[in-house]
C-alpha cells in the first residue's frame, strides 16, 4: 500500500530534495500547505532552514501550529526536520531575541556553544537502545548544517505515558539534541534528505511505520 | 563523536559539461557532470560543489539544468557557485535544488550582498569564495583577487575573509591561487592565516597533488578540504584522501554506509 505524505509548503526548506529523498524510499509526496491535506496525509514533514523566528512566521501563516496539533491529537505522523525540528519546542533565541515556537516541548532553542559554527558536515548520533529512528543506523554519519540547537528536552511524564527518545550529537564540547521520537512526533536537527544512503535508511524506517 | 572533516570533489562546469578532464581517456564519466557527480557521491564524497564558469550569459541556464539533474539522483548537499550576483540568483539555484552558493566577485563588487543574502536565506545559505594570491604589499601578504586569479582587487584577501564571515558569510572557500595548479600541497599559510581571523568553517582549496597533502590542510586550520583536477584524473580518490585523514587521527566519515544500495 502506498504511504502518502505531505510536505508542507510554508516558504522554507529544500522541499525538491526533501520529495525525492522521500519518493526513494516508497512515498507518495504532495508538497501542499493546505490545511485538510496536512491534516489528512498518513504522515506531514515539516521542513525548514534559516532562522527560527522567519520560519515560525511562516509556519503562522498556514496554521502550523493547529496542523501540527491536530494531527497529534489523533495520534497521526509528523516529522519535522532542521529549523522544522526547532520550532516543534516552546521558544527560539536569536540574537538576544526570544521567538515563540509550536510548544510541543519545553525548552530553548539557543546558539550552539563552539569556536567554528556553524556545525556544518557529517556526525554521528548518539540514540538509546529503544530507538525506532535509528535501527539499522548504528555509527552513521548525518549531515547537519546549523547554529542554534536544543540542549535538554525535559518532558515531565507521570510514569503511564512513555518519555520522549532523544538522541545527542556532539559538536566541539557541546552536546545537543540531534533527533527526538515522541509517540507520533519525530524530528531531527540533520538533514535525513541530504545525508545519503544513511538518510534514505532513516526516512524509510519513519515511512515504514505510517 | 565530532563533525567529520568533509571531502569536496569541485567540477567546473561550461555549457553544461565539467571542462577539467575532458582530454584525458581513461575517465568513463568525464564531461557529464551529473554522472561525475553520481560516481562521487558512491565513492563517499561528503559534499560537492559545481562552479559554473560559462563565460556567455545566454547559456548561463544550462547549469541549472545541470543542478536540477544532479539534485535528483544525489542525496548529499550541493554548492553552485559562478555568475551569482544577488538574492534572486540564489533563489533560481535554491529552487533548481542547489543547498548553499557560493559568491566571489560580486560579493567584492558590492559586500552588502553578503548580509542580503544571509538575512534572506540564513548564512549557512552562503560560501564566500575568496581567490586568493601572495602579495607583498598587502599587510597579511595575500591579495583577494578575480578572474581566476587574473585581476587584484587591492583587497587584503584575509581581512577581506574576515569581514565577508562578519557580514554573514556561514563558510569561507578559500583558493589559494598561487597553489593551484602546482600540486605540490595546500598554502598552510594562507589557511592558518585566515583560521586565525574567522569562526565560520574553512574549505581549503588549490594545490592537492597527492593523499598525504590533505592533512597538513586540515592541521593548518581547515575544517573542509575541496580538490578537483586531481580527483577527475583519478590521481587521488576520495577513499584514499579519507584514509590519509583517518591515519592522522582525524575524524572521517566511512565511505561506505552500512545502508548503500539498499535504495534505488
Amino acid at each position: 500500500m502506498t504511504v502518502a505524505v505531505t510536505l508542507l509548503d510554508y516558504g522554507s526548506g529544500n522541499l525538491r530534495s526533501a520529495q525525492r529523498a522521500l519518493e526513494r524510499v516508497g512515498a507518495e509526496v504532495t508538497i501542499s500547505a493546505d490545511f485538510a491535506a496536512a491534516c489528512n496525509a498518513d504522515g506531514l514533514v515539516v521542513p525548514g532552514v534559516g532562522a527560527f523566528a522567519a520560519c515560525m512566521a511562516g509556519l503562522n501563516r498556514v496554521r502550523g501550529p493547529a496542523m501540527i496539533g491536530r494531527r497529534l491529537a489523533g495520534g497521526r505522523p509528523v516529522l519535522g526536520i532542521c529549523v522544522g525540528h526547532q520550532v516543534l519546542f516552546e521558544t527560539g533565541v536569536e540574537h538576544g531575541v526570544e521567538s515563540a515556537g509550536c510548544g510541543e516541548w519545553p525548552g530553548t532553542v539557543e546558539l550552539l556553544q563552539a569556536k567554528v559554527l556553524p556545525h556544518v558536515g557529517w556526525n554521528t548520533v548518539e540514540a538509546p537502545a529503544e530507538t525506532q529512528m535509528f535501527r539499522g543506523l548504528a555509527d552513521e554519519h548525518f549531515y547537519f548544517v546549523h547554529s542554534y540547537a536544543a540542549h535538554r528536552l525535559d518532558l515531565v511524564t507521570d510514569g503511564r505515558t512513555r518519555a520522549p527518545t532523544v538522541s545527542w550529537t556532539t559538536h566541539e564540547q557541546d552536546t545537543f539534541v540531534a533527533a527526538v521520537e515522541n509517540g507520533p512526533l519525530w524530528a531531527t536537527q540533520f538533514h535525513p534528505e541530504k545525508s545519503g544512503d544513511a538518510g534514505a535508511a532513516l526516512l524509510s524506517n519513519w515511512v515504514g511505520q505510517l | 563523536m565530532t563533525v567529520a572533516v568533509r571531502v569536496i570533489p569541485c567540477l567546473d562546469v561550461d555549457d553544461g559539461r565539467v571542462v577539467k578532464g575532458v582530454n584525458f581517456e581513461g575517465l568513463r564519466d568525464v564531461g557529464d557532470p551529473v554522472r561525475l557527480a553520481r560516481r562521487y557521491g558512491l565513492e563517499g564524497a561528503d559534499e560537492l560543489t559545481f562552479l559554473d564558469i560559462t563565460a556567455s550569459k545566454s547559456r548561463r541556464d544550462t547549469v541549472l539544468d545541470v543542478v536540477r539533474a544532479t539534485a535528483e539522483q544525489v542525496f548529499i548537499p550541493l554548492t553552485v557557485g559562478g555568475g551569482v550576483r544577488g538574492v534572486e540568483d540564489v533563489d533560481v539555484l535554491l529552487r533548481a535544488g542547489a543547498d548553499k552558493v557560493a559568491i566571489n566577485t560580486a560579493a567584492l563588487a558590492r559586500p552588502e550582498v553578503i548580509a542580503e543574502i544571509a538575512n534572506h536565506f540564513g548564512r549557512q545559505v552562503l560560501m564566500l569564495s575568496v581567490d586568493a594570491r601572495r602579495s607583498a604589499g598587502m599587510p597579511s601578504g595575500f591579495e583577494a583577487t578575480t578572474h581566476g586569479g587574473s585581476e587584484p582587487t587591492g583587497v587584503d584577501a584575509v581581512e577581506w575573509a574576515h569581514r565577508g564571515a562578519d557580514l554573514g558569510a556561514g563558510e569561507i572557500l578559500l583558493n589559494a591561487m598561487d597553489a593551484d595548479g602546482t600540486r605540490d600541497g595546500f598554502d598552510l599559510e594562507l589557511i592558518s592565516a585566515v583560521r586565525k581571523v574567522v569562526s565560520t568553517p574553512v574549505i581549503a582549496s588549490g594545490g592537492a597533488g597527492e593523499s598525504r597533502h590533505f592533512p597538513p590542510a586540515v592541521e593548518a586550520g581547515a575544517d573542509a578540504v575541496l580538490a578537483a583536477s586531481v580527483f577527475h584524473f583519478e590521481q587521488v580518490s576520495i577513499g584514499a584522501v579519507k584514509a590519509e585523514l583517518a591515519r592522522h587521527g582525524l575524524p572521517v566519515r566511512g565511505a561506505v554506509s552500512h545502508n548503500e544500495g539498499r535504495f534505488a
